[in-house]
């Protein structure tokens, strides 16, 4: 199993070009989201002191059982939710205490693919990925017109044939492309994703992995991705933290995690 | 014991947060209302839904209670051989009462829970974190539009209804009772002078009965909103929140209502 997934070399299937470069320059390269000490409760503690931080230019994974408060680090990195202790820091501002409208302004230089990619459902493709751009631009509309075109192209959806339908109507391969493009509509700096392949065959998640890898490659993004999917994580990711009772068990690369001899971790992989 | 109080004590201190995130949402929906970016073409969307779409109902509300008012006084009134007076009771009525009230149900049973389904949907489809996630502040986008857009529409559904009330009035009038349609006007037309003039011009009982639908208006849009963002739990939980939206718009209703019209006989006394 642990060979199944180990990253393979060679120009077709090597890991994210950010691999080749974040080991050597990780210690010096800017610090784009920090996560310090962070503690969050529901009914009960979801997370207990995590730390956690993703370096510029990389591609971060962020693994864990289910319900162990993956998506949970996403939204505190938006500020959807906000710690009952701890730090968060993105783009080297504390935003625990900023004000909601430096909020938004942040969030705009984020984005971010959900689940089920949270598409508006009244509004049609061209209209959901033309959405941020008209909220947040002064663009006119036929420059808008030509960057969700453009947009589309990128995640191999024909504009001519999707712009005009409805959410409804498209397979689920095809709304987390949508997704991904209204996600990258206003060339943000940071992308989150929220289990990009969940739901999909394999080969819509091979899809959407060569999507993801050659977004890193084009746009040269920070990511973090929370999966628990190590197959298609191991393709993406050039750092992986592993989460496990609301702390980080684990932060190295795919590789280190593949050699790791915690027992946990062992058996994480094994069941994968 | 101690566990009825706990309970009850939790469940006081869900009530007192509900109410006080209630009063916030509505704050923070007017404050919207006067701070760009100003979202016209959702304003005159809701218009169309709320108010264009439920002059259907009103009608036959405002049909039917007019006629079911006539039918049933003309029995009491007939006692004392007062049949005469069925114009001055319907006008009364309709325009003080019954058709701000009557017409404020139909409208929180059709928009209220149309309004809580929307915006549970989307909650619960991760629609409303997305917009969040792309700088757009959901109370402003989603909340306000269908403020105003309640608040202009319910007072020319009232009107509606007040007029079609009349006329229901009318008809029971002239088929059942023989009463000369000059007779019934006129009745109509001195009742409300005899209350006197706002400002020399318009009738005191048309302009109460026109304040009220504006509040009512504004509880059914709130209320609504309230409850579709915070519904929780998939398909059943926007259910759940739909059933909540009517009932409690309703309650609400009745309620204001009577403060209201305490209020108005103090602001706005009737001529005696």
């Amino acid at each position: 199993m642990r060979d199944a997934l180990r990253p393979r070399g060679g120009p077709d299937r090597s890991p994210a070009p950010a691999t080749r470069r974040s080991n050597a320059r990780h210690s010096e390269a800017r610090k784009v989201i920090e996560l310090r000490d962070v503690w969050l409760c529901f009914d009960q503690p979801v997370l207990r002191g995590v730390n956690l931080h993703v370096c510029e230019g990389e591609t971060l994974l962020v693994l864990g059982e289910s319900g162990m408060g993956k998506s949970t680090i996403l939204k505190l990195i938006l500020r959807l939710l906000v710690p009952d202790r701890g730090s968060v820091r993105v783009f080297g501002r504390e935003i625990t205490r900023l004000p909601f409208r430096e909020v938004l302004r942040m969030r705009r230089r984020i984005g971010m693919v959900f689940q089920y990619a949270a598409l508006f459902d009244s509004l049609t493709v061209f209209e959901n990925v033309a959405y941020p751009l008209r909220e947040n631009t002064k663009l006119s509309e036929r420059e808008i017109e030509r960057i969700v075109c453009e947009r589309l192209e990128l995640v191999d959806l024909d504009a001519a044939r999707v712009a005009a339908r409805l959410p409804g109507e498209l397979s689920g391969g095809m709304r987390k492309r949508v997704g991904i493009a209204r996600a990258i509509a206003t060339d943000p700096e940071v992308i989150l994703y929220d289990e990009p392949t969940a739901g999909l065959d394999p080969l819509a998640v091979e899809r959407i992995v060569e999507l993801i890898r050659r977004l890193q490659v084009e746009l040269g993004v920070t990511s973090v991705v929370v999966t628990h999917d190590l197959r298609a994580g191991f393709k993406i990711a050039s750092r992986v933290n592993l989460l496990c009772e609301g702390r980080i068990r684990f932060d190295g690369t795919p590789e280190e995690l593949l050699a790791a001899d915690d027992p946990y971790i062992r058996a994480f992989v094994e069941a994968a | 014991m101690a566990r009825v109080l706990i309970a009850v004590d939790t469940w006081m201190r869900g009530v007192a947060l509900g109410v006080q995130d209630y009063f916030l949402l509505g704050g923070r929906a007017l404050r919207f209302a006067m701070a760009r970016p100003f979202y016209w073409r959702d304003v005159v969307t809701q218009m169309d839904r709320i108010g264009a779409g439920s002059v259907p109902i009103v009608l036959l509300t405002g049909l039917f209670t007019g006629m079911v008012l006539a039918l049933q006084s003309s029995v009491e009134l007939g006692k004392f051989g007062a049949t005469l007076y069925i114009g001055n009771l319907v006008g009364a009525s309709m325009v003080r009462e019954l058709g701000p009230v009557l017409s404020s149900l139909a409208v929180a049973g059709r928009a209220g829970s149309g309004i809580a389904a929307e915006l549970g949907s989307m909650r619960v489809t991760e629609q409303i974190d997305a917009l969040e996630t792309m700088g757009t502040d959901p109370i402003k986008k989603l909340v306000t539009p269908r403020l105003l857009a309640a608040v202009i529409t319910m007072p020319l559904l009232t009107i509606i209804a007040d007029v079609i009330g009349i006329l229901g009035g009318l008809t029971i009038a002239i088929i059942r009772l023989q009463i000369p349609p000059g007779t019934y006007l006129r009745g109509v037309g001195s009742t409300l002078a005899l209350s006197g003039f706002v400002g020399g011009v318009f009738p005191r009982d048309f302009v109460s009965g026109l304040v009220k639908p504006v509040v009512f208006g504004a509880l059914i849009a709130l209320t609504g909103s309230y409850y579709g963002l915070n519904a929780a739990g998939g398909t059943e939980g926007v259910g759940r929140a739909t059933t909540r939206a009517v009932v409690v718009s309703s309650m609400l209703i009745f309620a204001t209502d009577y403060f209201m019209t305490q209020l108005l006989l103090v602001v706005l006394p009737p001529v005696s």
